[in-house]
């Protein structure tokens, strides 16, 4: 089967330092592929390469159309969703508007009531602070705030720079219960950047492990989990 | 007390063009966050150009609307040519642009049009309202200011690209993220600034008379509104720039060393004021985050 998203040497430098040193990885349609890897190695650089928020190198094709030369709005308007690091929230504006905010490519208007809703049914919590500031709310409730607008897009890809971080354990947990559940009634597929391998390999099918800037393993969820010498040298558990 | 009043009353219609002016320069900053010093010359411009109009023969409203509408395709132009190019260039270049724009539409109308006196018709009409405590004119003019606040805020609030505008310039990485056009967002805050300054403008023609100076001491009183009102808030712009006319006509009534030819330091000290004692104005957004 043709992959969703196919990468070659994909680089990219902040200033003099290169970041990325040539990346090849595929990602299947419905599938979750997961990006492991040490702080520094690059995973978060690679999602922002692949948004075109950073100048980058090489080809990258989504659903065969060359967008590594494409603008973040038009790369957005093709159907990848970036849920960033640091989450990306408009602090000021309510935890509705943030909603909205993620359709706001897309030009059918009546039909982003009826998904603002899918997402409250998601996350009833959103819908308990729908009318406050979204700079109000908990790290989770932000992060979970970040997956909904991501969705709001109605993306075929969905970016996740580490839906983890600086969340409490169950807090972690239902983020990835509800990711599992979106990647079962959307038919979204996923690139998960994560520091947590466990709960990462937990929901992927395919991992690729990222060392300075390089794909040092690739390789089925499994096997990656399965495979203690791996396991050892780069998830550190 | 009659005397009070009536300077209190003339300090909000002549306070109200300062609300304008404040106004424009409150959407640009928003957008880029520097201080546009052509802002004033913008809306001068604006003027002359509703000037020939009217002198052609086209109707009050009908030029009115057309001045507006050719303001607001202006601003826009000088964004996507000019301003779209420095995005990420430091402030003195910002500056250095701003002060061009400032010389290149000041003797741009002075050549068009010279440099000569000329009388700016008001809509309203003349006479006195409330007992002769204002002119139509000055009712008029706070009346625009205040459907001018109006629709911005319905704008802002109701519509999806309000949201959208109000997103990119909370955030312009997250705005891009979501597939907002960030760029063409601040060229729409260019167009809409430049509108308003051109109503700003129309409104204050029929005060001061027209030529190619008019907007210089009127958009320091709009900094000054800009920044008591805190330079990130509409709301705030507009009471600014009416305390900035209430307090530029008591000083010069009350205060003996004042008198009309000190007034303008008055909106200096303003903003020296301001600055020193709460810099974030006073609606300047507080934002509430919890990390």
């Amino acid at each position: 089967m043709k992959p969703l998203l196919s990468v070659r040497g994909l680089e990219a430098s902040y200033g003099d330092l290169k970041v990325l040193r040539g990346l090849d990885f595929t990602i299947a349609e419905g599938g979750v592929t997961a990006l492991l890897g040490a702080n520094g190695a690059g995973k978060t650089t690679t999602l922002r390469a692949l948004c075109g928020m950073i100048p980058r190198s090489g080809e990258v094709e989504f659903d065969g159309r060359p967008i590594s030369r494409a603008r973040t709005e038009d790369i957005v308007r093709l159907g990848i969703a970036h849920v960033p690091e640091g989450r990306g929230t408009f602090f000021n504006l309510t935890v509705e508007e943030n909603l909205e905010l993620g359709a706001m490519s897309r030009p059918a208007r009546r039909e982003v009531a009826d998904d603002v809703a899918r997402i409250y049914g998601y996350f009833p919590r959103l819908k308990e602070r729908r009318r406050q500031q979204a700079g109000t709310l908990s790290g989770g409730e932000q992060q979970m705030l970040a997956i909904g607008r991501a969705l709001m897009l109605r993306p075929r890809l969905m970016l996740l720079d580490e839906p983890s971080f600086g969340l409490a354990p169950l807090v972690v947990e239902e983020v990835f219960r509800i990711l599992a559940h979106v990647r079962e009634t959307m038919k979204v597929s996923m690139l998960l950047v994560e520091q947590n391998a466990n709960f990462a390999l937990s929901l992927a099918d395919h991992a690729y492990l990222l060392e300075t800037g390089e794909i040092a393993v690739a390789g089925s969820a499994e096997e990656i989990r399965n495979d203690e010498s791996i396991r050892n040298a780069y998830l550190g558990y | 007390m009659e005397i009070l009043i009536q300077q209190i009353v003339s300090g909000v219609a002549t306070g109200a063009i300062y609300a304008c002016m404040a106004l424009a320069i409150v959407m640009i900053y928003q957008a880029i966050h520097h201080l546009n010093f052509a802002q004033g010359e913008m809306a001068m411009f604006s003027t002359f150009v509703a000037w020939q109009l009217l002198a052609w023969g086209v109707p009050y409203w009908l030029a009115f609307v057309l001045t507006v509408a050719l303001s607001f395709a202006g601003g826009i132009v000088i964004e996507r040519l000019v301003f779209r190019r420095l995005e990420n260039a430091p402030v003195l270049s910002h500056v250095v642009v701003f002060i061009a724009l400032f010389a290149i539409f000041n003797s741009l109308a002075g050549f068009i049009w010279n440099f000569e006196i000329k009388p700016f018709p008001s809509p309203f009409g003349s006479g006195a309202l409330f007992g002769g405590l204002m002119s139509p004119h000055q009712a008029g003019m706070i009346v625009v200011t205040l459907l001018v606040l109006a629709l911005l805020y319905v704008f802002f609030r109701f519509t999806r690209i309000g949201l959208a505008m109000r997103a990119a310039a909370a955030n312009p990485e997250s705005a891009r993220l979501v597939g907002i056009r960030v760029g063409w967002m601040t060229a729409l805050g260019w167009g809409m600034a430049s509108a308003i300054g051109a109503v700003a403008g129309m409104m204050i023609a029929p005060v001061v008379f027209l030529e190619p100076n008019m907007m210089v001491s009127i958009l320091l009183y709009g900094f000054a509104g800009a920044v008591l009102g805190g330079l990130t808030s509409p709301v705030g712009a507009v009471i600014g720039g009416l305390a900035v006319g209430i307090i530029e006509n008591l000083a010069g009534t009350y205060i003996p060393v004042v008198g009309p030819e000190l007034k303008l330091p008055v909106a200096l000290f303003v903003i020296v004021a301001v600055l020193v004692v709460r810099p974030s104005g006073l609606l300047g957004r507080k934002i509430v985050q919890r990390v």
